[in-house]
């Protein structure tokens, strides 16, 4: 009964990710916004930026991997292949969402000393989305630690539980 | 088969040496990565323009202070490179304390914590600098590689050093990862070598 809890509480685990991380890249994906100021009609897509670029690949990564695990059977042998590949797919959330904040925080206050002016002013619109799909792309990440937790658990579990 | 070798292996005396040269060239390797990043910075004095004939100077810090994202840099290698000594420290002079289950549990977790967060700066830093070197012209973002020359070698150099750090800590963790699948004692061992000595 505890091990079918267990079962089902990793299973929501990763639904939740996979729906996080699926919704990250989409709202990325979709944010596009055209402007025009002195004269000059400016486009703000997510290609942009190369790390937006790096973002919304290692989110469809992460959703591919998830929808994959979520059909792995109980007793199948990958599950100890799967923590690995778990810490591999959080250092990949992880790396893109910070790379991707790194340069939106400059898009929306400038950096004066390099003279680098802020766009959120001009593309009001393309900048929430962005936010938007950066505070998914963090609750993918907040809930793909727990899930390695989780998975770490599952595999070395009987080696905890004896006092050696 | 070839995964229980490799644990096995993995989980030998001689592993524990292995470890140990992994852990000191990690150390190694985020510290200087800090040092050169958090000494990094560059004066020059530029003609902003003429008044009349005499050209009027300006001078300009590029300091890694100016840029978030280096600042992260700074501060999570030196928080990757205090793990590091303080498990080699343990390691070291530890060698009576036995990593009993929950002990090996947590060096895992911290390992693996730690190999998330040097990732994280190691690429917030990579990305900031190609902006830095290249610009961005849909942003209006002029480079300034070509006119801090030095600044950007150096930060290059701790980049690099950064990214050596990352490769050795997914290594390290997944050691610490495969110790907890077949525990071994690395204290316990040199102990019984030393009783089996005449």
């Amino acid at each position: 009964m505890v091990k079918l809890t267990k079962r089902i509480g990793g299973l929501v685990l990763r639904l939740a990710a996979f729906g996080a991380a699926l919704a990250a890249l989409i709202v990325m994906v979709t944010s596009r916004e055209r402007a025009s100021f002195f004269a000059v009609s400016l486009e703000a897509k997510y290609t942009d930026m190369a790390a937006f670029k790096y973002f919304v690949i290692a989110n469809a990564v992460v959703s591919v991997y998830s929808f994959l695990v979520l059909f792995l059977p109980k007793e199948s042998l990958l599950w100890k292949f799967v923590v690995v590949l778990d810490l591999v797919m959080t250092m990949l959330l992880t790396s893109s969402l910070s790379a991707a904040l790194a340069v939106a925080q400059v898009g929306k206050k400038g950096n004066a000393n390099a003279g680098w002016l802020p766009i959120c002013g001009q593309v009001p619109k393309f900048c929430d989305q962005i936010t938007g799909a950066l505070i998914a792309g963090f609750v993918a990440l907040v809930l793909y630690v727990f899930l390695l937790l989780y998975s770490l658990h599952s595999v070395v579990d009987p080696f905890l539980l004896q006092k050696s | 088969m070839a995964v229980s070798k490799l644990v096995l292996a993995a989980t030998s005396g001689k592993s524990c040496k292995i470890l140990l040269g992994l852990r000191v060239l990690a150390f190694l390797a985020t510290l200087s990565a800090a040092i050169v990043m958090g000494l990094n910075k560059e004066t020059k004095t530029f003609v902003v323009g003429n008044v009349g004939n005499t050209p009027i100077k300006a001078t300009f810090t590029a300091k890694f202070q100016h840029t978030p994202a280096f600042v992260f840099f700074v501060v999570a290698n030196a928080m990757v490179s205090f793990h590091n000594m303080l498990m080699i420290a343990l390691q070291i002079f530890g060698g009576k304390t036995e990593l009993t289950g929950f002990r090996l549990l947590s060096v895992a977790i911290l390992d693996m914590l730690n190999v998330t967060l040097i990732s994280a700066a190691a690429n917030s830093a990579a990305f900031m600098s190609e902006v830095g070197k290249n610009g961005n012209k849909h942003a209006r973002w002029d480079k300034i590689c070509d006119r801090f020359a030095t600044y950007c070698d150096h930060g290059a150099g701790a980049l690099i050093a950064a990214f050596a750090g990352v490769i050795l800590m997914i290594i390290i963790s997944a050691v610490s990862i495969s110790r907890l699948v077949q525990p071994n004692k690395c204290s316990s061992s040199t102990a019984a070598s030393t009783s089996v000595v005449p």
